[in-house]
């Protein structure tokens, strides 16, 4: 068996975990916020796809590469403005 | 440039930091007082991993790759800046979307490139990539265009829905088998075996949203939240990076945990509501009981005016209706002035009430309403024989008594707002029409219950500016 692989399935497992326990109490007036912004945070995929992008090895690999590079830039910008935007709203008088 | 900012080494410490600035963001966004820290540390996190992933040596080529960088980039921010907060829901479902369809390309890009070749594990984790990628990106796109209602939002229902989703969970199984194997039995090249999969997750994707309608969104937009962190995770496996691997599970647990947040609210199983879509199929039935009596009594704003005015306390509970008619500003100057008026005022939140998870929060916020005053139905209940007045803006369902008291009902057992206990309880609605899931609901018909019909923005700035005068 491939000892990388062992070594990301058990980067995978501890990580999950770790998810929830990180968010297992959240009030539910923040469920949106936590929602895009861990959205934002899926779009973590962009390194992937600057890899893809960049490396000119195939031609279709670029062109794959480059869209993925644009989507996920809208994900990961837009996901975090919004989430900004809506959190700065969130106040306590 | 330097060496050292081009190894490998420098490289997996920038993308170890990054993951710790990804689970601190997390963490603050838990807390009210903290979140909008925790969402720019995330930020930050991600801006470290994309600039070390720049530096890289193996990108050899910045022309396109910038052109996207750029055009993203501004389309996400024009996006995030103008939007009105009422249509986020929607918003929320778009970028999710893309979320999932980068991920898609990225597992498609790895695999039609042949200068890298992949071992077994990274070919399945190229099948999970696309598969969930696609299925989370056709269906946000749907999930938008329900919420948008550029689509008709009423759930799809079919007879033999499982064995249509069954046949095509098989047909990308077969195409990933194949993809991982190559034993070239199906006779078609790699390209068209990745286009097939493709075809068959973005149909999955339909197949899943359509079914569901109105009042369960929340559930799925929070399960495709869930899966894009996953298709996420997935990807990381095809290019062995632990970066990936890390923020798309904390993401699709995060998802997970807000997806049964969600059910429980219902008190409905994941199941129940992917397949079972009580919106439309028990529309008939519900009313088996026998037992609802009683007239409804409509109200005009002056009588409920006298009625406000002499209250001690006041419980707002809001519904997707508040967010149509857009009261949420009047709600708010209505509460201020109830308050100068010496009434305590609390804001009584469903978690399922609205379109998405915690949709009402953040209309009341738009609003100005401070979040202390926002209370859930736990909190509420208890103390809700205290409450003089109950004003149910557009909810319906959310404050159904047949959910305690019907066993027939199909909602029995949801938790739900106990307005009925409240001694007066007003109801903004437009017409006699039931609720989302087609049930009727007796709260209309009891004894302390006063219908105020009209547009609720309308009504509500009536009786506001009835206060003022």
């Amino acid at each position: 068996m491939d000892s990388l692989f062992i070594l990301l399935l058990f980067v995978l497992i501890l990580a999950i975990f770790l998810g929830f326990e990180l968010i297992n109490k959240v009030p539910s007036t923040l469920h949106t916020p936590l929602m895009s912004g861990a959205n934002a945070i899926s779009g973590i995929t962009i390194v992937g796809a600057i890899l893809s992008s960049g490396s000119e090895s195939v031609v279709l690999t670029t062109i794959l590469g480059t869209g993925a590079v644009f989507f996920a830039t809208i994900n990961v910008v837009g996901g975090y403005l919004v989430t900004n935007r809506m959190l700065g709203m969130f106040k306590k008088k | 440039m330097n060496i050292f900012f081009q190894s490998e080494l420098f490289v997996n410490l920038s993308y170890i930091l990054a993951s710790i600035l990804f689970i601190f963001g997390l963490k603050m966004l838990s807390s009210p007082e903290t979140a909008q820290r925790g969402n720019l540390i995330s930020a930050l996190g991600m801006l470290l991993a994309i600039i070390v992933t720049l530096m890289s040596n193996s990108i050899i080529s910045y022309q396109w790759l910038s052109i996207a960088l750029i055009a993203g980039a501004l389309v996400g921010a024009s996006a995030a800046s103008f939007v009105k907060m009422t249509t986020m829901p929607e918003l929320v479902a778009l970028f999710n979307g893309f979320g999932g369809i980068a991920s898609l390309l990225v597992g498609s890009a790895e695999f039609l490139n042949i200068t890298s070749s992949l071992s077994s594990i990274a070919l399945t984790a190229v099948f999970l990539t696309v598969l969930i990628g696609g299925v989370t990106f056709s269906g946000s796109l749907l999930a938008f265009g329900k919420l948008s209602e550029i689509i008709d939002g009423k759930p799809f229902q079919y007879i033999g829905q499982r064995v249509v989703l069954g046949t095509f969970v098989i047909f990308a199984f077969i195409m990933g088998i194949e993809i991982v194997a190559d034993s070239g039995l199906l006779g078609i090249s790699r390209f068209y075996l990745l286009i097939s999969l493709i075809f068959f997750a973005l149909v999955l994707g339909i197949l899943l949203t359509a079914p569901i309608g109105g009042a369960d969104m929340p559930v799925i937009i929070a399960l495709l939240n869930s899966y894009s962190g996953v298709a996420a995770a997935a990807a990381g496996f095809v290019i062995n990076n632990n970066v990936l691997i890390v923020a798309g599970s904390l993401v699709g647990a995060s998802g997970l945990i807000l997806t049964n947040i969600m059910c429980k609210a219902m008190n409905r199983s994941l199941m129940n509501v992917l397949f079972g879509g009580f919106g439309a199929v028990s529309s008939s039935g519900a009313n088996t009981s026998g037992e609802i009596q009683g007239e409804v009594k409509p109200i005009n704003t002056s009588d409920a005016y006298l009625i406000l005015e002499a209250a001690n306390s006041v419980l707002f509970v809001p519904g997707y209706g508040m967010a149509v008619s857009q009261a949420q500003h009047s709600v708010r100057e209505l509460g201020e002035l109830l308050e100068e008026n010496g009434c305590e005022v609390n804001y009584g939140i469903h978690p399922v009430a609205g379109r998405m998870p915690g949709h009402m929060n953040v209309l009341l916020a738009e609003a100005n309403v401070s979040y202390d005053l926002l209370v859930e139905p736990d909190d509420v209940n208890p103390i809700m024989d205290t409450v003089d007045v109950c004003v149910v803006i557009g909810a319906n369902d959310v404050v159904n008594p047949d959910a305690r008291e019907n066993e027939g009902s199909p909602i029995y057992g949801m938790p739900v707002i106990e307005v009925d206990r409240a001694k007066t309880v007003f109801i903004l609605k437009r017409s006699m029409a039931s609720g989302f899931a087609g049930i009727d609901n007796p709260l209309f018909l009891k004894e302390n219950s006063r219908m105020l019909f009209g547009d609720a923005k309308e009504s509500i700035s009536t009786l506001v500016s009835e206060f003022k005068s």
